[in-house]
């Protein structure tokens, strides 16, 4: 019998998906849980696992194609030789019937249906994966497999947390497939219109040759927010420096300390620290307005989002609560967030729930940008390359670091003032960066 | 579909009004799918409340109550001769127990709003049901969830049409208390209705194919109740057949393997259930049967086709109500969209018996695992001795590496409430010392759960 494997519910609010890399061809026998596909989401990279074992029978996608949820992906025959390795079944009686029953196994899905999650059988090695029950739906509801996860309770029990922490990350320990170019691109689509109707463009054939070119999922995202946050938000810049000097000292001196936690320490993770201690006391600036309601919308907890240059464009993952953890653990952070991002391996929850965003740019160089306010948060601080510059200082021209930072913000919800104040409230903690490591 | 058909369109059609059916059709309700339950008997409560789990109870705690007077001798106490009146006894199980259950069930589907429609319903597809009978109509539905059941199984060598030989509804009727009774078949249903019959004074032989009573079942968890059944029963022949039944001046004769034909009054046939599935119009639908029959379903309890869900005893062993329950609300909350799935690490079986026998989880070591065995013997338990019960065991199966319960067996008085705590241990993956270090009151006999963690945390750090 077919079986045919739909796109499954990828989490909440997500209803769409582009088809990055196919990893599986037709007539392939595959196992179980093996890697069938990649997409790419509003959010993230996902590998999507095998819900069966058998013969790929047909493949409904392509490359760049975006499918909705519950659409057909692949379809796959008998699993003749193939079968998915269901350990055998421990003995669990029942109350027998006398004559000779043996008793059945639990009958496997003759065909499956919609609605397939990428959650698992909780069982592993004849043992039941040790959870309970509500942990289990919670990692159906996450699409954890929990077969995949070590539990940190007593007895190896699976807690909650645990599965939280294993959200995203691959199901299979899945050979990578040999190749993995990058999937051209499938057929172009409007974008969502921001309020203005743009004008139609001139035909730029007139003046010479031209190629279209569909932009990427990604691309089309990014093109789509910053067009909505620039329309609707009345962008406002406040520009200052920092005197990194010190910082800069401190850096360098405890690097190999770090370095042999296994930390690489960069100046990033004290601008996270030195912004979050910031917003705790400019809450404004941790805040989304909301215009229907006429209400600011304080957060309190403290997300910060910090920008990543990838291959395929910018994505923002989210460091969460970090007014609470000591600047080495952001910096840990940091580096395994920013490599799953390059890797595309970031989950969902790695990319959502940010509520003030850090843009360092300084390692291209520049002496200052404006970037665009992630929406719909108020406020982005803008970090450029720092300087050894001439300083006055008590009339006397010394070499100092200097870094030149710029916040934008929503000036609907802050005034210049307020900007300017919360920039100084920044710069106060990078100049006394004892501040900053007083936390370790 | 022919014009003039009454159709009733909703969201969820449940087929079968057992202990699965109706769960399942209150759980839809709650979510606010707009449900209806068809049952060709209509009726709420299934095989379970009618002719199964319910009446059975309420005629073992007859035996029960029986076994204790007789029992009470020994410390002094007399009543006499038991005077044994069937009519009040079968309108008391028809009335005040079933009867209640029923009319409980009923009002709780009104106060739902799940409408029970009458008559035998059959697909005609995927979207639709056929149902005859008094209430002819066509139900139409989005989802349906087939929740038919299982019927006792009468081997053809032995249904010999004579209303002398019985399978387990009608034994449940107690037409009357026969001189001298055939149980064919050692499993739960045979030996509990053997020692109901046996403490209403019939004399009960019983026979089974296998070499021992309660097949599948763990030895040391037999044996006391073996005993027990041993005084209770005229005679237990095991490893024996019955070849033949046949019908011999009103009685019934019986040829029983290596024995002289015996002649009973009555016979009961109680060698296991079968599902229901003929006549229900499947091969109209997508799902498909196991090789044994069943209704081949995955853990989200979807059958082969997207529209159909089943659940209960017509997809297969265990065939146990409190299974159809669990299977019946998370084929609900499936189909409505939530992510539920039936992943239950323990399902634990009670025999009713005197004593009662009660395990859940798993009971002997998987494949690549050592597991650790504690046996709690309530010759040790202070409570046992006071019920004069001292026959029971507790047995517990622990995984060697990682100190989870992993298994439980109890036999004796009350083992089908005391398993309820190994169930909860299982299925939350609890360690053996959470279990010893909970205090469990003095004097009970659910110290023995505690006391037999506890020997095990002494084995493993000496």
């Amino acid at each position: 019998m077919s079986r045919t494997f739909v796109l499954p519910d990828l989490g909440e609010g997500l209803v769409e998906a582009e088809i990055r890399t196919l990893l599986v061809t037709e007539g392939d026998l595959i196992k179980e849980d093996a890697p069938l596909l990649e997409v790419e989401t509003d959010k993230a990279q996902v590998e999507i696992p095998s819900p069966f074992a058998g013969r790929v029978e047909k493949i409904h996608v392509q490359p760049g194609q975006t499918v909705k949820v519950g659409q057909p992906l692949v379809s796959f025959g008998d699993a003749a030789g193939a079968t998915a390795s269901a350990p055998a079944a421990p003995r669990q009686s029942a109350p027998a019937a006398p004559v000779a029953v043996p008793k059945a196994p639990t009958s496997p899905p003759s065909a499956a249906s919609s609605r397939q999650s990428m959650a698992a059988p909780a069982k592993a090695d004849g043992v039941a994966v040790a959870a309970t029950p509500s942990t289990r739906r919670l990692a159906r509801e996450l699409g954890v497999d929990l077969r995949g996860v070590q539990g940190t309770g007593p007895g190896g029990r699976i807690t909650d947390d645990d599965v939280r922490g294993a959200r995203g990350k691959p199901t299979a320990a899945a050979a990578p497939a040999a190749s993995r170019a990058p999937a051209p691109s499938g057929p172009a689509k409007p974008l969502a219109a921001v309020g203005l109707e743009p004008p139609p463009l001139p035909k730029f054939e007139q003046w010479g040759p031209v190629e279209r070119q569909p932009l990427s999922h990604l691309r089309r995202t990014i093109a789509e927010r910053m067009a909505l946050s620039a329309a609707l938000i009345p962008h406002v810049t406040h520009f200052d420096k920092a005197d990194v000097t010190d910082l800069n000292t401190m850096v360098t001196r405890s690097f190999e300390t770090a370095k042999q936690h296994g930390i690489t320490l960069t100046l990033t993770s004290f601008l996270l620290k030195a912004a979050a201690l910031a917003l705790h006391e400019h809450p404004q600036f941790n805040a989304s307005l909301d215009p229907g309601a006429g209400e600011l919308i304080f957060k309190r907890y403290c997300h910060l989002g910090i920008a990543v240059a990838t291959e395929r464009g910018l994505i923002v993952p989210v460091i969460r609560d970090a007014d609470k953890k000591p600047v080495m653990e952001l910096a840990r952070e940091l580096a395994s967030l920013a490599q799953r991002v390059r890797d595309g391996k970031a989950a969902l929850d790695d990319l959502r729930g940010g509520s003030f965003t850090i843009t360092n740019i300084g390692a291209l160089g520049g002496t200052g940008a404006i970037p665009i306010i992630n929406y719909p948060e108020v406020a982005i601080l803008g970090v450029a390359r720092g300087r050894e510059e001439p300083v006055v200082r008590g009339g006397r021209i010394v070499p100092r670091t200097m870094l030149p930072l710029s916040l934008t913000f929503d000036h609907r919800v802050a005034d210049g003032a307020d900007g300017a104040r919360f920039t100084q409230a920044v710069i106060r903690r990078l100049e006394a960066p004892e501040t900053l490591f007083a936390e370790w | 579909m022919v014009m003039g058909d009454l159709v009733t369109e909703v969201d969820v059609a449940v087929l079968g009004g057992g202990p699965g059916g109706y769960s399942a059709a209150f759980r839809c309700a709650e979510l606010g799918l707009e449900t209806v339950m068809i049952d060709a008997g209509h009726r709420l409560g299934g095989a379970c409340l009618y002719e199964g789990c319910i009446p059975s109870k309420a005629l073992l705690h007859v035996a029960a109550v029986l076994g204790e007077a007789e029992r009470a001798k020994e410390f002094g106490v007399d009543f006499g001769e038991a005077r044994i009146s069937l009519d009040p006894m079968r309108k008391w199980k028809a009335e005040r127990v079933v009867g209640k259950l029923a009319r409980g069930l009923a009002s709780v589907a009104k106060a739902k709003g799940v409408a029970v429609i009458g008559g035998r319903g059959a697909f005609e597809d995927s979207r639709s049901i056929r149902v005859g009978g008094d209430e002819p109509q066509v139900v139409r539905f989005k989802h349906a969830i087939l929740a038919t059941g299982s019927v006792p199984v009468m081997p053809p060598e032995l249904a010999i049409g004579s209303d002398r030989i019985m399978d387990s509804t009608a034994a449940l009727e107690v037409p009357d208390i026969p001189e001298r009774m055939l149980v064919v078949g050692g499993g739960y249903i045979g030996l509990e209705l053997g020692q109901v019959y046996a403490a209403l004074g019939s004399r009960v032989t019983l026979v089974e194919l296998t070499e021992g009573l309660l097949p599948g079942v763990d030895r040391d968890l037999v044996q006391p109740l073996a005993r027990r059944c041993e005084k209770l029963f005229a005679a237990i022949h095991l490893g024996r057949k019955v070849s033949a039944l046949k019908p011999s001046a009103g009685a019934i004769e019986a040829a029983i393997e290596g024995e002289a034909p015996q002649t009973f009054d009555r016979v009961l046939v109680a060698v296991g259930r079968r599902a229901v599935t003929e006549s229900l119009g499947l091969e109209a639908t997508r799902a498909a049967l196991t090789e044994r029959g069943f209704v081949a379903i995955d853990e989200r309890c979807r059958t082969g086709d997207p529209h159909l869900y089943a659940i209960g005893d017509v997809t297969g062993e265990p065939m146990l109500a409190h299974r159809a329950m669990r299977q019946g609300k998370v084929a609900a909350e499936c189909i409505a969209g939530r992510p539920s799935a039936f992943d239950n690490v323990a399902v634990p079986a009670v025999v009713f018996t005197d004593p009662e026998v009660a395990w859940c989880g798993v009971m002997e070591a998987p494949a690549g695992r050592e597991v650790k065995v504690a046996k709690f013997s309530w010759a040790a338990s202070g409570r046992a001795a006071t019920i004069g019960r001292s026959d029971g065991l507790t047995k517990l199966i622990v995984d060697a590496a990682s100190n989870r319960v992993i298994g439980a067996g109890i036999v004796g008085p009350g083992a089908g409430e005391l398993i309820a705590e190994a169930a909860l241990a299982i299925e939350t993956a609890v360690t053996a010392e959470d279990l010893a270090v909970t205090i469990h009151a003095h004097p009970t006999l659910s110290e023995s759960l505690m006391e037999g963690a506890e020997s095990l945390l002494h084995r493993s750090s000496p």
